[in-house]
């Protein structure tokens, strides 16, 4: 999967759509003074699903709102298509949001509802209708046209408010945690459904979420937020498999991360010894410092036990044994007390699980990864 | 046999019951006896007799009341003649009302809004405001307004040493001076029911609406205006339908010579000793109010049926 977004994306022309200039926003002043986004620089670009990815407070949201026009930087420019709109009011931009509440105008009807901004612009009313059938054509509501928005489920009340972001055909579409709401079963739905929308509409679409898979499977692009700053930007594969930030690893996906010092580096790859002085050959990206404490950052899936009469890297004693079928997912605690877990996939024949068993774990060559 | 004096102490029960809700009831239903259907009684009848000399009634039967309201009886030949005197005040009456109902809600929608964007913790500050001049009688705060636009009063000096005007406006006694009345006595009217309304706005649709290329203008026609309906209708009537039987104002700043319907109906019982006639001008002014409701109410039902 990652392997496709990434070859689709090779043919995407690069012109940015959205550029944000270091942008600054800070609520309220002095001591209490809450800086919601430091100095944020962003490209996003043309046709692009791009996701902004961070837990609660990390000023996603502000620089959602921000490029929507519901909020003024403290400094720095927001550009679309290369003009500068940082000041311009909400209703001046070719930017659609679908709210996190949805937010749809109770005393309308869905026709109504999905109508309205191409109304406001002054389209011919015939003009408006045609737009609001092939929107209700798209989210497969056309039975819904004149039901009030109050009579549907919600996620039919979600569809209706994307057709209504859509219909004006905006340059770029924002999407406030829009899934947030739904169940299990139809968030999972939907993130399909939104990704074919966007691919069939051509809009650049800027997503916001906290939910980290929802980030992976939907996204072309992942800008990892925290406290106001952007820790790292790139595509799912990327963000998951090199992350160059300890938050980004530990936010995305599971991961064991390992204390050491760097005992020696050279060709990217840096010899890394453990507290409990083993050393661990780690891949270390380009421009981190090649000496002193550092960490090592290794996934459950990049992590098995090793074989008999294999070389391991490290070791441990068996803590917890949790199934799940395909695979298990097997709780160690290393010689330096850390905690490490690892998905063994398959049966687990063959090896003494019990608990307090000595185990060796082999590293897949390549895969663990020193963090800044 | 069991079954048979368990239904009975069932029926019992039930009695019980019944004689305690009326019991309940009770209190209720004579207030609503006593100070509602007693008086709008004792109006119909008398409306339908015949004036004393000196005030009271006479116990003739004659619907003279509700013919003198448009027509002037000849005294030597009995022959009636089309007379707009009374209808005219009826007219001013709800001239000045409606005007009163939009003016209240043109000052009011502004000040509610304002009030309702405002932090929760403050709104109650600046409803405090709102209904401070309920702590002070209608009548003094009328006396007051009457000493602010009077010819020597505030506005006129102070218009008049700003060297605006020459000569003092006179407003008092006048409809404008009713008018003006009107709308600073009923204006919390329209505020509070406006204020409930725009408090429960979820302004997240406000932004929506934004957001869908609506400007401010159009944000509060579409949007705003719509949902908060309930508000502006509960305003106006709140404010029109006091403000068509309003005595106190226009008997103070009109001075006898703008009269509304109130000070008409007051001198029948005063100094025209026509008692009969001025229940007559009081149910006509009840039916006026009533049809104004039934209006509002058909129009509601149609609201709710084209949503529904």
């Amino acid at each position: 999967m990652p392997e496709t977004s990434n070859a689709t994306q090779s043919t995407r022309s690069d012109r940015a759509a959205i550029s944000a200039r270091s942008l600054v926003k800070t609520f309220g002043a002095g001591e209490n003074a809450v800086h919601a986004l430091k100095n944020v620089d962003i490209d996003i670009r043309e046709n692009e699903f791009f996701t902004l990815l961070g837990p609660s407070g990390c000023g996603k949201t502000t620089l959602l709102r921000m490029i929507a026009g519901f909020e003024l930087p403290t400094s720095g420019t927001i550009l679309l298509d290369g003009q500068e709109i940082t000041a311009l009011p909400p209703y001046k931009r070719p930017v659609n949001t679908v709210f996190q509440s949805y937010a749809l105008f109770p005393h309308m009807t869905v026709a109504e509802n999905i109508g309205f901004g191409l109304k406001m612009l002054g389209r011919p009313a015939d003009n408006v209708q045609g737009r609001v059938e092939k929107m209700l054509a798209l989210v497969q509501l056309e039975a819904m046209a004149n039901r009030r928005t109050d009579q549907l489920s919600g996620g039919q009340q979600q569809r209706v408010a994307l057709a209504r972001a859509l219909a004006p055909e905006p340059k770029v579409l924002l999407l406030d945690e829009p899934l947030a709401a739904l169940d299990l079963k139809l968030r999972k739905n939907m993130q399909l459904e939104l990704k074919s929308l966007q691919a069939e509409t051509g809009i650049t679409f800027v997503f916001v979420t906290h939910d980290q898979e929802e980030a992976l499977t939907m996204s072309d692009r992942i800008a990892v937020m925290r406290s106001g700053e952007i820790l790292q930007i790139g595509a799912p594969k990327d963000i998951y498999e090199r992350p160059t930030h300890r938050f980004v690893a530990d936010f995305i996906g599971d991961i064991n991360i390992l204390e050491g010092e760097i005992a020696g580096a050279g060709d990217g790859t840096a010899q890394v010894r453990l507290k409990d002085g083993t050393t661990i050959s780690s891949r270390l990206a380009e421009g981190m410092a090649q000496t002193g404490p550092a960490a090592v950052a290794i996934r459950p899936e990049a992590a098995r036990i090793a074989g008999q009469g294999e070389t391991a890297d490290l070791s441990g004693t068996l803590e917890n044994v949790v199934y799940f079928g395909a695979a298990s997912y097997l709780h160690l605690r290393l010689n330096s007390g850390e905690e490490f877990v690892l998905r063994q996939p398959g049966g687990l024949d063959g090896h003494d699980l019990s608990r307090g068993a000595r185990l060796g774990i082999a590293i897949q060559p390549g895969r663990a990864r020193v963090l800044e | 046999m069991t079954e048979t004096s368990l239904s009975a102490a069932h029926r019992e029960a039930e009695a019980r019951a019944t004689r305690t809700r009326y019991g309940l009831l009770a209190p209720a239903l004579i207030i609503i006896l006593a100070i509602s259907i007693l008086p709008l009684g004792i109006t119909v009848v008398y409306s339908f007799l015949e004036p004393g000399t000196y005030g009271g009634v006479v116990w003739n039967f004659s619907t003279d009341a509700y013919v003198q309201f448009l027509f002037e009886r000849d005294i030597f030949d009995d022959t009636l003649t089309f007379d707009p005197a009374y209808l005219s005040i009826f007219m001013r009456s709800i001239g000045l009302a409606f005007g009163a109902m939009i003016g209240t809600l043109i000052l009011g929608f502004p000040t509610a809004y304002f009030i309702a964007t405002k932090p929760r913790n403050q709104r109650n500050f600046w409803l405090f405001l709102i209904t401070l001049p309920f702590w002070t009688n209608l009548l003094i705060r009328t006396y007051a307004m009457l000493l602010i636009i009077r010819d020597e009063g505030f506005v006129n000096i102070s218009l008049m040493k700003l060297r605006l005007i020459d000569s003092p406006i006179s407003i008092l006694y006048t409809d404008t001076a009713v008018f003006i009345g009107l709308i600073y006595s009923y204006l919390p009217f329209m505020v509070l029911p406006l204020y409930a309304s725009l408090e429960k706005l979820d302004f997240r649709l406000v932004e929506a609406g934004y957001d869908l290329y609506a400007s401010r203008w159009k944000v509060l026609r579409h949007v705003i205006a719509p949902l908060a309906k309930p508000g502006i209708i509960a305003g106006c009537i709140l404010v029109f339908i006091p403000g068509l039987g309003a005595y106190i104002t226009p008997e103070l700043l009109g001075g006898g010579k703008s009269l509304m319907i109130g000070n008409m109906i007051a001198i029948q019982f005063g100094s025209s000793r026509n008692w009969p006639f001025g229940s007559a001008a009081a149910l006509i002014l009840m039916m006026l109010v009533i049809i104004v409701l039934l209006i509002y109410a058909a129009s509601a039902g149609r609201g709710r049926r084209t949503h529904g």
